[in-house]
This record gives C-alpha cells, sequence and structure tokens, in this order.
C-alpha cells in the first residue's frame, strides 16, 4: 500500500471531477450527485407507477387512478404508505436469512446501475457541467468498465429473483423464480452480444466515452442503431421480465410468480425494484443506441437543463413503448420465448458483431471495403441456412418422436 | 484509504470462506461464495484491475454459481447435509492433508520467499493506468496469446457439443434414458424440484407428500 496510490481512486479518475486533490467541497459534490440519482430514480419511480396505470387504462378505454391528487397522481404515495401499514409476513417453511436478504438483492443493483448513466453535460463539447466552480460529468460515476459493471449487476439481478423464490418454500414461487431466472441468463447473453458491437463501433467501455462518440459520429444509426438496437429492446424488455415476456408472473400458472410469498415492505421492494429497472434499462438503452443526453442547446441561459430534458425526453419514450407493449401484446408460451432467445436474438446479435468486426479489420487494413461486406453477408447468409436447416431437422425429430411414442411420452 | 478498503474486503472474503465450509445448507454455501467473489473483485478493483473485477462479477457470480444455484434447486438437495455419513471413505484425511499444504504453501510464499508479494500495483508488467486495462488484455489476448484463446474456444465448443449429445434422446431400438432418470429424482426431492414437463406430475407429488 504505497502512499502515491492514496490520491485519487482510480476507477473514477475519468471524471475531471476527481483528478486533482480531494477536498471537502468535491466530496460534497459526489454526495449530492449520490442523492440527487437516488431521489430522481424514486420519483420517477412513483410517476412510472402512475403513468403505467393511467396509459394502461387510456388503452382499455378505462379511467385508471382518479381519487389521489390531481390525475390521480398520488395514487402510488397512497399505495406505498398502504403497503408499509401491511402485516409482514414470513412463511413457515421459509428460509428466514435468505427471504430477507432477496428483496434487497433485487433493490441494490437496479440502484446502482442508475449510477453510471450520464444524465446531462453538453455533449457537444466535452460532456461536463461546472458545478460550484468544479468541472464534472453528470452522472455518479463513470468507471472504465462501466457497461461492464451494467452486465454484472443484471447478473447479480438474477440472485433475488431466484432466492426469493427458492427462500419462500412453496411451490409457485419456486416454479416462478425458475422461470425467471432462466429466462433472464438466457437473454443476458442476446443483450451482451448486442452492447458488444457497442463496444466495438464506440472503442470503450466506459459510458461516458460511448455517448461522446455516438455524438461525433451521428449516433453510429448504422453499426448499431438497427440490429443491435432491436436486439438490445427485446432482450432487455425480457430481462425486465415486463409483457409479453412475463411468463414469470403469469397470474393465471403462477398465483403472483416469485414474489407470491411476499408482503408488506418486503414486496413493495421487489416492486419498487421492478420498476426501477424498466427505468434504467431505458437510461441504458438511451446512452448506448440515441447519444444519451446529446441534443441542440437553445438557450445560453441555463443552458444545462437542456442535455437533461433531451436526456429524459428519449427515456420517457422507452418508458411510453414499455406501457404500450404491455396493453398490446398477449404473453407468450414459455417454448416461444425460448426459441426467440436461443434461436432468434442470439444468432442475429453474433452474426451482426462478426460482420461489424470484419469491416472493422478491413478498415484498418486497407481492404476493399465492397468485397469484404459481401463475403461476409455471404458467410452469415451459410450459416443462417444452417442453424435454420438444423432447427427444421431438430423439430421434425421431436415431431416424429411423439408420433412413435403416442400417449407413452 | 487503500489499506481500508483492503481489511474489509479482506474481512469480506474471509467471512465467506468460513461460511462456506461452516454452512450445512448448501444454497448458503453457495451464497457465501458468492461474498467471497465480491470481496475478491473489490480487491482486484483496489490493485487497478477493473475488467478483471467486472469479469469476476460476470462470470462467478453471474454465471458460474447461478448454475450450482439451480443444480441445486433442480436436484432437490437444497436441505442440510447430515455430515456424520462419509460418502467417499478415506475422502477426509486426503482434503486435510491437501489444505495443510495449501496452506504451507501460501505462507511459504508470504512469509518466507525473498521476492515475496510486494503489495504494489501491477508488480510484474506496466498495465497503464486503469482505463487502459481492457484493451491491453485485449491486445495480449489476441495477437500474443491467440493460439491459447483459440484452443480453449476449441475446448468449449467440444464440451458444448459432447453436452448435446449426451443429453441426446435416441431414436430408434434404444429407450429414451433421460425422462425415467429425471422422474425417480424428482420422487426423491424435496421442495426443489421442477422437472421438466414430462414429470410434473411427479413433482407435484413430491411437493404435497412433502408436507404431510
Amino acid at each position: 500500500m504505497s502512499p502515491a496510490t492514496l490520491a485519487a481512486p482510480l476507477v473514477l479518475a475519468a471524471d475531471p471531477l476527481l483528478d486533482g486533490a480531494i477536498g471537502p467541497g468535491i466530496v460534497g459534490i459526489v454526495l449530492i450527485k449520490v442523492v440527487m440519482a437516488f431521489i430522481l430514480l424514486l420519483v420517477s419511480v412513483m410517476l412510472m407507477v402512475w403513468f403505467e396505470r393511467k396509459l394502461v387504462a387510456d388503452m382499455h378505454n378505462r379511467i385508471g387512478p382518479a381519487e389521489a391528487g390531481p390525475f390521480g397522481i398520488l395514487q402510488t404515495l397512497a399505495d406505498g404508505i398502504k403497503l408499509f401499514f401491511k402485516e409482514d409476513l414470513i412463511p413457515d417453511r421459509a428460509d428466514r436469512v435468505v427471504f430477507k436478504l432477496a428483496p434487497y438483492l433485487s433493490l441494490v443493483p437496479a440502484f446502482l446501475v442508475f449510477s453510471i448513466v450520464p444524465i446531462g453535460g453538453d455533449f457537444s463539447g466535452d460532456g461536463t457541467v461546472t458545478w460550484f466552480g468544479e468541472t464534472t460529468y453528470l452522472q455518479v460515476a463513470d468507471p472504465p468498465v462501466g457497461v461492464l459493471f451494467f452486465l454484472a449487476l443484471s447478473s447479480v439481478a438474477v440472485y433475488g429473483v431466484m432466492l426469493a423464490g427458492w427462500s419462500s418454500g412453496s411451490k409457485y414461487p419456486l416454479l416462478g423464480s425458475v422461470r425467471a431466472s432462466a429466462q433472464m441468463i438466457s437473454y443476458e447473453a442476446a443483450l451482451g452480444l448486442a452492447i458488444a458491437t457497442v463496444f466495438l463501433t464506440s472503442g470503450s467501455l466506459s459510458t461516458h466515452e460511448i455517448v461522446a462518440r455516438q455524438v461525433s459520429g451521428s449516433w453510429n444509426v448504422l453499426a448499431t442503431g438497427v440490429v443491435p438496437f432491436l436486439v438490445f429492446l427485446l432482450a432487455g424488455t425480457a430481462e425486465l421480465n415486463r409483457p409479453p415476456f412475463d411468463l414469470v408472473e403469469a397470474e393465471q400458472e403462477l398465483v403472483g410468480g416469485f414474489h407470491t410469498e411476499y408482503s408488506s415492505l418486503r414486496f413493495s421492494l421487489f416492486f419498487l425494484a421492478e420498476f426501477m429497472n424498466v427505468i434504467t434499462m431505458s437510461a441504458i438503452a438511451v446512452t448506448l443506441f440515441l447519444g444519451g443526453p446529446a441534443g441542440p442547446i437553445l438557450t445560453d441561459t441555463l443552458g444545462w437543463v437542456w442535455p437533461v430534458f433531451w436526456f429524459s425526453l428519449k427515456v420517457f419514450v422507452f418508458l411510453f413503448c414499455f406501457v404500450w407493449l404491455r396493453a398490446t401484446l398477449p404473453r407468450l408460451r414459455y417454448d416461444q420465448l425460448m426459441d426467440l432467445g436461443w434461436k432468434v436474438l442470439i444468432p442475429v446479435a453474433l452474426g451482426w458483431f462478426l460482420l461489424i468486426a470484419t469491416m472493422n479489420v478491413a478498415d484498418d487494413l486497407g481492404w476493399p471495403m465492397v468485397p469484404v461486406v459481401l463475403v461476409g453477408v455471404a458467410v452469415l447468409v451459410a450459416g443462417a441456412a444452417l442453424l435454420t436447416g438444423a432447427i427444421q431437422k431438430a423439430r421434425g425429430d421431436a415431431l416424429a418422436d411423439l408420433v412413435d411414442e403416442g400417449v407413452e411420452d | 484509504m487503500d489499506a481500508a478498503v483492503f481489511l474489509i474486503s479482506a474481512a469480506i472474503v474471509l467471512t465467506g470462506a468460513g461460511g462456506v465450509l461452516v454452512s450445512r445448507n448448501p444454497v448458503h454455501a453457495a451464497l457465501f461464495l458468492v461474498q467471497t467473489l465480491f470481496g475478491v473483485a473489490v480487491l482486484f478493483v483496489l490493485q487497478d484491475a477493473t475488467f478483471l473485477a467486472a469479469v469476476q462479477v460476470i462470470v462467478y457470480a453471474g454465471a458460474v454459481v447461478i448454475l450450482f444455484l439451480f443444480v441445486i434447486m433442480l436436484l432437490g438437495v437444497d436441505r442440510a447435509e447430515d455430515l456424520g455419513v462419509e460418502p467417499i471413505v478415506g475422502q477426509r484425511p486426503v482434503a486435510a492433508i491437501v489444505g495443510a499444504s495449501l496452506l504451507g504453501m501460501l505462507l511459504t510464499a508470504l512469509l518466507v520467499s525473498v521476492d515475496g508479494p510486494t503489495g504494489a500495483h501491477g508488480a510484474n508488467t506496466a498495465l497503464g493506468d486503469a482505463a487502459d486495462n481492457t484493451r491491453l488484455l485485449g491486445e495480449a489476448l489476441f495477437t500474443d496469446y491467440v493460439f491459447a484463446v483459440e484452443l480453449t474456444a476449441i475446448l468449449l465448443t467440444v464440451a458444448v457439443i459432447g453436452a448435446v449429445v449426451l443429453a441426446r434422446r435416441v431414436r430408434g431400438p434404444l429407450a429414451p434414458l433421460p425422462v425415467v432418470v429425471v422422474a425417480s429424482v424428482a420422487d426423491d426431492g424435496e421442495q426443489g424440484d421442477d422437472g421438466p414437463p414430462d414429470v410434473v406430475e411427479a413433482t407435484d407429488a413430491s411437493d404435497e407428500g412433502e408436507g404431510a
């Protein structure tokens, strides 16, 4: 532990705020950022729950929450207070320690992911804001492995779901949690591959850097804006267990899914985590694919408000789409879910990743781009044909098995 | 500050490791293992190996231990072990000897050797600052060590194909064995069963029978 390393924690070194000596003022700014992120997320969850209920009601031609506050906007608060005063039950056959731990394992990753999202900063410059004479990024932390941090936390979130179901000591939660964790693990692969293309295009893992590169390159619409973006959206929706991928809490089959046995405060933690995940997933999508807070700054006074506004607007579009999906689409069957993940999304994301990688190499070596792309596409088409052939053969075999064995199976 | 972070994460690692040894419930042991892995990840960050820290969490905590938990839950062994029974005779003395020699090796490396651990960041090579981690690792893996990477890839492919072959249902004269095996396991299991759809009835029966 040499004293030379005592200066700045290197994890956050990219932020200019932490470059020099760290005084109480800088600690104060970091604290403000942490508290702001926390409050922002909580308030937006409150509004999101209301917004979802109201919008779904509109789409169903109902009124929705209307009593608490103007337009029922305080409904979530009322529900939250009600939940706090409910009886806190722990089932007899529950594993008490794990049962109490699980909600936090869901909630904490949901919070932490938001800390790497840049929510403001003028990206036509270097993406910073100036507060109290200090220049800083408008995000809690900018670790050099930023997006891997997001992937790591989303794999930690699986524990919350899995352990909640297991520790309840009852069969519906267990079935729900096994479904949920299988689904989350499957779709994490597609999610990761979609993000890998973003790494490849922007050449960095840091969220701040990714946004900066997108701004200078028209959001990389061609390389990441279509295929990886769509894969990310689908995989992200599945990762969130949102409709139409919400088999995890299919009421008709599983009562309430993994949190059936939870009540009161612990249930509200799961509820909170779920909606927080929706918001952070939208924020991550905006960061990776839609240029984050980038956008025109229209006025000179209070210029820092505009990036925050653009960011919120972009996130809002995603939130609307999530609600829209929920109101419109019926739930998938389990085999459809797995087929979509493993046989469509992963191959598509992988193929696109390889194509972009080939083009990068060709670019580096000065090869002519057109034949390289043509050969690449031809290889991918051949691969897709092989895969489709294999899938159809397997389907035929399975069908033949069923016919052969009749009722025996 | 380094010392404080080191001490806290060392405590986390050690209590986790102790917990793995002491807890009788396999699920609890797996969770303690996760705690240890997290502590080690923090230590990696302390050594500026941020990429390694992230991968540690993604691969070990996010994939390996999750698979442990899956197996534990699916096979229905998620109850306290009876330590009075020794399934493999002579295993414990051997384990004790191996453990003691590992401890001896570690202590030798730490206390006796001349050029022992220095605690310096990246003592062997210049790894650049934390931001360069990923790039340097990638360059090393895909230039100098590309052969090893390819070999590992082939090994993994072989493993996947092997798993598929083993799990494949044979058509024709050989009866599909796996269904029978899974069903009998599900009969023995406790609450942790979720067999494939073929054996749902067996699972339900065992769940209800257990409450009695």
